[in-house]
């Protein structure tokens, strides 16, 4: 039995230490590197893309308000910190709100569609088609209907973030080991215990994948919202800039951006892994996922 | 005690026999792309209360349809199955079934997988706990009731399904190839530890393997199928005394029980010399 327990040890989960997320070296089993690699890459990576911009502008001699430089960016962007810290609160709202719309209906919407074959049938066709329509070109529509208000940019954000959600829980519920039914089957277990209790935390991991594509297009639909009609926010501000030629501040607000949607989607990556401990090495599943 | 309330709400106030199974003129066609596919044809067995039997046959055979249509979780096409006084239409719940997967819940500990059981078929948990951790100290997992899935090994795992499906101490005991994931190792001692769970709690067992030895080990009777569709060539009853212990594989009565099934399979073709 020790000898069993010894090579249980060896298969720790990934999680517990840093080199589980090792991206993606991991996938073609590479042994981990050291933890520092982890951050020296992707800031190498960072710094060298930098450098790169200020040597176009510098050897191009491109004028600032059509390429501004990557320095004049940061200085714009600290001078007016005012501006940027007053319009995010608004355009977080808007996320927020969307993505959790998208999440409240598309998981149950799911849900339905795997317990339900003629519900399927029904809706699948409509949701897939619904994706070909341009939803950026339905914000002006949401304007007239909804007004300058929030509400909007809301439903705008959970339009395009909701298709992720859906597709990616309905996929996970349906990836489930039939065995598994069949066990739950043999206990005599009511469907919603089944679902509630197996299939759901089953899915987290797909379902987690979904919800940090919804989390990185409700940024955008929130935008794309305010873009088209709105007095304050985020996109509101990136228009007025841009109205102006003032390159300097549209480029310091897109950096604005970059770090919000960090945050935004970080906080999804943090509640997956507080959520599903279990799942040894959730980032390689996803790359897995997404390729193959 | 709730669970014998709950099996006397289920099959009626009649006191049953519970662990007997009656197979009659069983038969099961399945209907695929490529027109009607017979699996079983002709199944009649019958498996005595206490009864350990073990089902051997070649891939595709349809030793899994036939325990799954036992288990109610197949519908059969023709003929019928009955456990006790319970005839067999829909998923039959007196029972416990060990996959050759483990197919334990990754964000359950050991003693909430065995508990799952329980928990599935709205039952109090906190009522079978002491009974869990008895059963996994029984295997070999005392202390091991915290862990998780994945701190297991292969075998580990796979005793933790063991208990899962006694935990309800169900009549019952399904078991489809549930050592064919394991290393021959491992697979030795668990063959030895299933047989003395068994000859504890005499519960009526349906075994499916491919190993020839792994059935004459573990049984009272073999049953031997033909390649698909799948029939019953030959019931072979296994009469070495209790306990058995290891040593019994290298006796020359073990040897000539594997060769009697042996010259079966050989008989009707499915092992060639060459």
């Amino acid at each position: 039995m020790s000898g069993e327990q010894d090579r249980a040890t060896a298969k720790r989960p990934g999680w517990l230490h840093l080199h589980g997320r090792r991206g993606f070296a991991g996938l073609f089993g590479r042994a981990p590197r050291a933890a520092i690699t982890d951050w020296l890459y992707p800031t190498l990576a960072f710094i060298a893309f930098l450098l790169a911009w200020q040597l176009v502008v510098i050897v191009t001699q491109v004028k600032g308000f059509v390429l501004p430089q990557p320095l004049h960016v940061l200085e714009r962007g600290f001078v007016s910190l005012d501006l940027l810290l007053a319009n995010t609160p608004a355009t977080v709202v808007a996320i927020a709100l969307g993505f959790a719309g998208a999440v409240a209906i598309g998981i149950p919407l799911a849900i339905v569609m795997v317990a339900s074959r003629p519900l399927e049938s029904s809706l699948y066709p409509l949701l897939v088609g619904s994706q070909g329509v341009p939803k950026v070109a339905l914000a002006p529509v949401l304007v007239v209907w909804f007004g300058f208000g929030i509400l909007p940019k809301v439903i705008m954000a959970m339009l395009i973030a909701f298709f992720p959600v859906v597709i990616n829980t309905a996929v996970g519920l349906r990836s489930i080991d039939p065995n598994y039914l069949h066990l739950t089957r043999s206990m005599g277990a009511p469907a919603w215990r089944t679902y509630t209790r197996l299939l759901l935390p089953s899915a987290l991991p797909q379902i987690f994948a979904g919800l940090k594509v919804a989390m990185a297009l409700a940024i955008v639909g929130a935008i794309v919202g305010e873009m088209v009609g709105a007095n304050s926010g985020l996109g509101y501000l990136l228009v007025v800039a841009n109205g102006n030629l003032d390159m300097a501040l549209v480029f310091a607000i897109l950096v604005w951006l970059v770090l919000v949607s960090l945050l935004l989607v970080g906080a999804i990556d943090l509640a997956e892994r507080l959520a599903i401990p279990w799942s040894r090495n959730s980032r390689s599943r996803h790359l897995v996922q997404v390729q193959g | 005690m709730a669970q014998a309330a709950l099996r006397q709400r289920e099959q009626g106030a009649a006191p049953v026999p519970e662990g007997t199974i009656r197979i009659e003129k069983l038969g099961k066609t399945f209907t695929t792309a490529d027109g009607l596919v017979p699996a079983l044809e002709n199944i009649n067995l019958t498996i005595e209360e206490g009864e350990f039997v073990s089902l051997v046959g070649p891939s595709g055979c349809g030793k899994s349809t036939l325990m799954m249509c036992v288990a109610g979780l197949i519908e059969a096409s023709t003929g019928s199955i009955a456990v006790g006084t319970t005839r067999v239409c829909g998923p039959f719940t007196q029972v416990g079934i060990v996959f050759q997967e483990p197919l334990l819940l990754d964000w359950r500990t050991v003693l909430g997988n065995v508990l799952f059981q329980v928990e599935m078929r709205g039952l109090d948990p906190r009522a079978y706990e002491s009974r869990a951790r008895e059963l996994l100290d029984r295997v070999g997992l005392g202390g091991f009731e915290r862990k998780s899935p994945w701190e297991l090994s292969g075998g580990m795992r796979q005793r933790v399904a063991i208990c899962r499906a006694l935990i309800h101490d169900p009549p019952l005991l399904l078991m489809d190839e549930p050592f064919g994931a394991l290393d021959t190792l491992t697979r030795e001692q668990m063959t030895v530890d299933l047989l003395r769970l068994c000859a504890e709690t005499r519960k009526t067992a349906l075994f499916i393997t491919h190993s020839i030895a792994e059935a004459v080990f573990l049984s009272d009777r073999v049953v031997v199928m033909t390649p698909r569709p799948g029939r019953i060539v030959a019931d072979l009853p296994v009469t070495f005394a209790a306990p058995r212990r290891l040593s019994l594989k290298t006796t020359p009565q073990f040897a000539e029980q594997e060769r009697r099934i042996y010259s079966i399979f050989r008989s009707i073709g499915v092992l060639r010399d060459e």
